[in-house]
């Protein structure tokens, strides 16, 4: 047991699923030319006033309900006051006096434990503009661009309480996170194209002591595994400081991927935001009728659909929480199920066969061109014995890849399994004939032997026999002896 | 006859009966400015040839018969605070002295909608801050009537053309009385309305929860013409309010009977001349003379306003004019690194003035004093406005001078930043409280304009309109010339 305990509280910002930007009719679409998806209002031109985006508003609030928060009926914007050249303004639009969503929670487990972690706040705000340096930063460099599309896109951020302790911990809440917001349709949550982005604010302490330590910020992490690594060395770090009787510092820390390190960015001093009341945009009023709507239509949330998979259909608690970890991935099994409904079969095939494949090629679910009909009727050849248990692994890779239909591939592949008995017990006669010993050792108690005998029929067959056929067979051939 | 003396709704008129053309009135316009522009330089850009071939159109579609605006056709000074698409907009600062806004404001489009003519941009402190037009970055604007006192500000140069007969009206912008002051000062009329009521998309923000863009016009008439055309919802402005706009034309009325007005004690004591007072004294004589019950009545947080609104200006003025910092458009002086080239380009690209109120509005929102200082004066603005519910239970309107002396001396107060700002004292109150008020002339006073101020409740524009056209009708005070070509 460490003598010190971790102190992690994480930054979450999503980009919201919104057509438009917050207070302008810009597309948000992501990858476009730089600054073709600008406008005198998220360019903050002089004279220019904007109205806010309704839809970003609900979703924000969708998003606030699934986290278990308390939504505000009457909450506004207030303006972030810096200089930095990717912000039009000199100044953010956020809710820094009044979030929409506060005091919530969401549940994690990690090995086999669960855990609340509470979430002080979820604020809309506008997303500044991208810069693009031609150095390492933009201190180095001969120039910087700015591209503005991101200007003006709709936010929001999710302050959890520094409730969690560890890098897999913090793994855990975001995968939860993401899951949430991809189940409520609040945000595409990838990490890669930035529309999910997390800072973490680490402190170590001597355990079973309550005062926090002095904190790092991290940023720079470009995927969960990275927030867990950068947490794991951050931490690590800070004991072995303190340990030799140095002092942490509190400052900004990048992320070195590469290098698997952190490193200092800049000393915190706590900035001046002198945030106020952004009196150029009106208040967010909320009927608590309007709420109640929203709360209604919430779809079926990653907890629940996880009890429904473990209750409906029985299937054990560790592979419902693998497949209703992904919205992609629990509406494939269900729409197998539809076709097939055997629950702990698709389960093993997803967790075995699918989730191998997508690991082993780095793809997302919808990257894959096997269809869930497809996956039933893969299932229901090898039920009826058509292509072995075997065979049919081999089928699901073509499948994987190609995305064909399932009988055409065996068809066209002569994958045919042969349980046809007549047709098998002339393979048979000669298996035995020619493997004395095998039978005499299962003729005098041997009962292993067989296993053997089988494989040689699978041999002889080229894999083709259907081997529960041939083991039934063996044996009774075998008994008349 | 000089069409430059006259009102809009005598212009109209006559293009109406086709006596004379909106191309002859341009001309008759561009021609007086050619003779007085020099001495009280009103505006910063003039469209001299853009002017001449709008007026143009508007006389085609009058000889086909179209029907038109009584805005069709005159001319309208802008003040270089309002957007206006494809023409120099420069808040007189150097650090937007070649800034072309790509759209115009919504106020613009409304009025060229009803054909009326942009003739000019107007001079004025610099983003509104000042009280003189002195502030300016590029050259002070002068009285009409005395060209050694000052126009007022920050509107000076909307309030001196109108007075000069540059522009039939103008449209000015009103932070702390930057359109009412001026307008008291030369002589004219000017009307802020309830805040909120007109569209501020297009108006370069220096202070959000106070500017109101208003117009400014020689006779009570114009100015319900005008609001008629500029009030209003706008979807692009998410502040704009969704009262309905009722025609103020056709509700004019000549009468006062019965209607209480109250008088602010506090601003009579508040140390006014005594050349302005009595011109008070003889406005309240003449309305109670046509039946209005006029009653003294209290607002007892007014001498904290000044105080409360500099406070809240200025903090809101240094967020606002954050985004000028050299990176997207205006000026930007090359550094070498963005830091400096932030610093060095609002160091050159601001006055003084400017520089002054962003500093102390950065001063009073840090963390070290924002409880000390914002905080206190947003409670003080929150008694302002229970000041104003109070009294609107006694009375209808409010009569105050617009300001407590007549215009002054240029250079009097311009190293004098104080001096300055209270010389807003009797219009600041009404912008904390976003009521709407009216100031027009009431006679002369040693040669200079006299100005009363009219302030009723939240979008009653119609009591302000009603009780000036009553003054208008009942006496001769309310409609000054200047003599400029005595020299």
């Amino acid at each position: 047991m460490s003598r010190y305990e971790a102190v992690i509280g994480l930054e979450v910002h999503v980009e919201l699923k919104t057509a438009t930007k917050l207070f302008c009719g810009c597309s948000t679409e992501f990858g476009k030319e730089p600054n073709t998806q600008v406008c005198p209002v998220c360019l903050g031109l002089p004279g220019s006033t904007g109205v806010l985006n309704k839809r970003a508003v609900e979703l924000a609030v969708k998003a606030g309900l699934a986290l278990n928060c308390e939504i505000g009926t009457h909450t506004w914007f207030d303006r972030k006051n810096y200089f930095y050249p990717d912000l039009p303004k000199g100044f953010q639009i956020s809710q820094i006096f009044r979030p929409i969503a506060h005091n919530g929670y969401l549940d994690i487990e990690v090995n086999g434990q669960e855990k609340r972690i509470h979430i002080t706040r979820a604020h809309i705000e506008e997303d500044p503009g991208k810069l693009i340096h031609t150095g390492e930063s933009i201190t180095t460099s001969f120039a910087s661009y700015v591209d503005y599309n991101r200007s003006g896109i709709p936010l929001i951020e999710i302050v959890s309480e520094p409730e969690i302790r560890s890098g897999e911990e913090a793994k855990a809440y975001l995968e939860k996170l993401k899951s949430i917001l991809e189940y409520t349709g609040v945000s595409d949550v990838k990490m890669e194209q930035g529309s999910l982005r997390c800072d973490a604010n680490i402190s170590v302490r001597p355990a079973g002591t309550t005062t926090f330590g002095t904190k790092t910020e991290i940023k720079n992490m470009n995927s969960f595994r990275a927030v867990q690594r950068a947490i794991e060395y951050e931490i690590d770090r800070q004991i072995e400081l303190l340990e030799d009787g140095g002092t942490i510092i509190a400052e900004t820390r990048g992320w070195d991927e590469n290098k698997g390190i952190t490193v200092s960015m800049r000393s915190k001093e706590d900035p001046d935001y002198r945030s106020f009341l952004e009196h150029e945009i009106s208040d967010i009023k909320l009927t608590p009728e309007w709420i109640e709507e929203v709360r209604a239509a919430l779809p079926e949330l990653p907890d629940a659909r996880k009890e429904r998979l473990v209750k409906e259909h029985g299937l054990p608690a560790y592979d419902a929480g693998i497949i209703t970890g992904s919205l992609a991935l629990a509406e494939f099994f269900d729409a197998v199920y539809e076709k097939y409904p055997d629950a702990k079969t698709i389960s093993n095939w997803i967790m075995g066969e699918l989730l191998r494949l997508l690991n082993a090629r780095n793809l997302e679910l919808s990257q894959a061109k096997i269809t869930p009909e497809g996956l039933a009727k893969l299932l229901e050849l090898i039920k009826k014995g058509t292509i072995s248990n075997k065979m049919g692994k081999e089928v699901f890779e073509l499948m994987f890849e190609e995305g064909n239909d399932p009988e055409q591939i065996v068809k066209e592949r002569g994958m045919v399994q042969i349980s046809d008995e007549e047709q098998l017990a002339q393979i048979l006669t000669e298996v035995i004939a020619q493997n004395p010993k095998s039978v005499a050792d299962f003729q005098s108690g041997k009962k292993q032997a067989i296993g053997f005998l089988v494989g040689q029929v699978m041999k002889a067959t080229k894999g083709q026999a259907n081997p529960g056929v041939v083991n039934t067979m063996l044996r009774n051939m075998l008994a008349e002896k | 006859m000089q069409l430059y003396t006259l009102t809009v709704h005598q212009l109209s008129e006559l293009m109406a009966q086709k006596k004379i053309s909106s191309v002859e009135l341009i001309n008759a316009y561009l021609e007086r400015s050619s003779k007085i522009e020099h001495k009280i330089q009103a505006f910063i850009t003039h469209t001299k040839e853009e002017a001449l071939a709008q007026a143009r159109i508007v006389d085609a579609k009058r000889m086909q018969g179209e029907e038109l605006s009584p805005l069709a056709g005159i001319p309208v000074a802008i003040n270089d605070n309002i957007c206006t698409a494809g023409l120099k907009t420069t808040c007189a600062s150097n650090i937007l002295n070649s800034y072309i806004p790509p759209a115009d404001a919504t106020v613009v489009t409304r009025l060229k909608n009803a054909g009326s003519i942009l003739i000019g941009k107007t001079n004025m402190d610099e983003f509104g801050m000042g009280s003189s037009t002195e502030y300016s970055a590029f050259t002070p604007t002068k009285n009409p009537y005395a060209l050694e006192a000052v126009p007022g500000g920050s509107s000076g140069g909307s309030a001196a053309a109108v007075a000069a007969g540059e522009a039939a009206f103008a449209l000015g912008s009103d932070t702390a009385g930057d359109i009412r002051q001026p307008a008291a000062f030369c002589g004219v009329l000017g009307l802020k309305p309830t805040y909120g009521y007109v569209p501020r998309t297009g108006l370069i923000s220096y202070a959000s929860s106070l500017d109101q863009i208003g117009p400014l016009a020689r006779d009570i008439t114009d100015l319900a013409l005008i609001l008629n055309a500029i009030l209003g919802h706008d979807p692009k402005d998410s502040t704009s309010a969704t009262v309905d706009v009722p025609d103020f034309k056709a509700g004019l009325v000549n009468d006062v009977k019965g209607l209480r007005i109250g008088l602010p004690k506090e601003y009579m004591e508040a140390g006014v001349e005594g050349k302005v007072a009595a011109k008070i004294q003889e406005a309240v004589k003449q309305l109670e003379d046509m039946g209005a019950i006029c009653v003294e009545v209290s607002l007892p947080h007014t001498e904290y306003a000044v105080a409360a609104h500099y406070i809240i200006s200025c903090a809101e003025a240094s967020s606002n004019l954050a985004r000028y910092d050299g990176v997207r458009y205006g000026l930007r002086v090359e550094a070498e690194d963005v830091l400096s080239m932030f610093m060095q380009t609002r160091s050159q690209g601001f006055g003084d003035e400017v520089k002054r109120r962003v500093l102390l509005g950065t001063h009073v929102l840090s963390s070290a004093s924002y409880d000390e200082y914002y905080t206190q004066a947003l409670k003080v603005r929150t008694l302002n406005k229970q000041d104003f519910d109070q009294v609107w239970t006694q009375v209808d309107c409010l009569l105050t001078p617009a300001s407590l002396t007549t215009a002054f001396k240029i250079g009097e107060k311009a190293q004098d930043a104080l001096a300055m700002y209270l010389s807003n004292f009797c219009t600041i109150p009404v912008n904390l409280a976003g009521l709407p008020a009216l100031t027009l002339p009431f006679g002369l006073a040693d040669g200079m304009p006299v100005g009363l101020q009219l302030i009723a409740r939240h979008f009653d524009e119609q009591t302000l309109l009603r009780v000036g056209y009553s003054l208008e009708q009942n006496t001769d005070q309310t409609s000054l010339k200047p003599d400029l070509d005595r020299e």
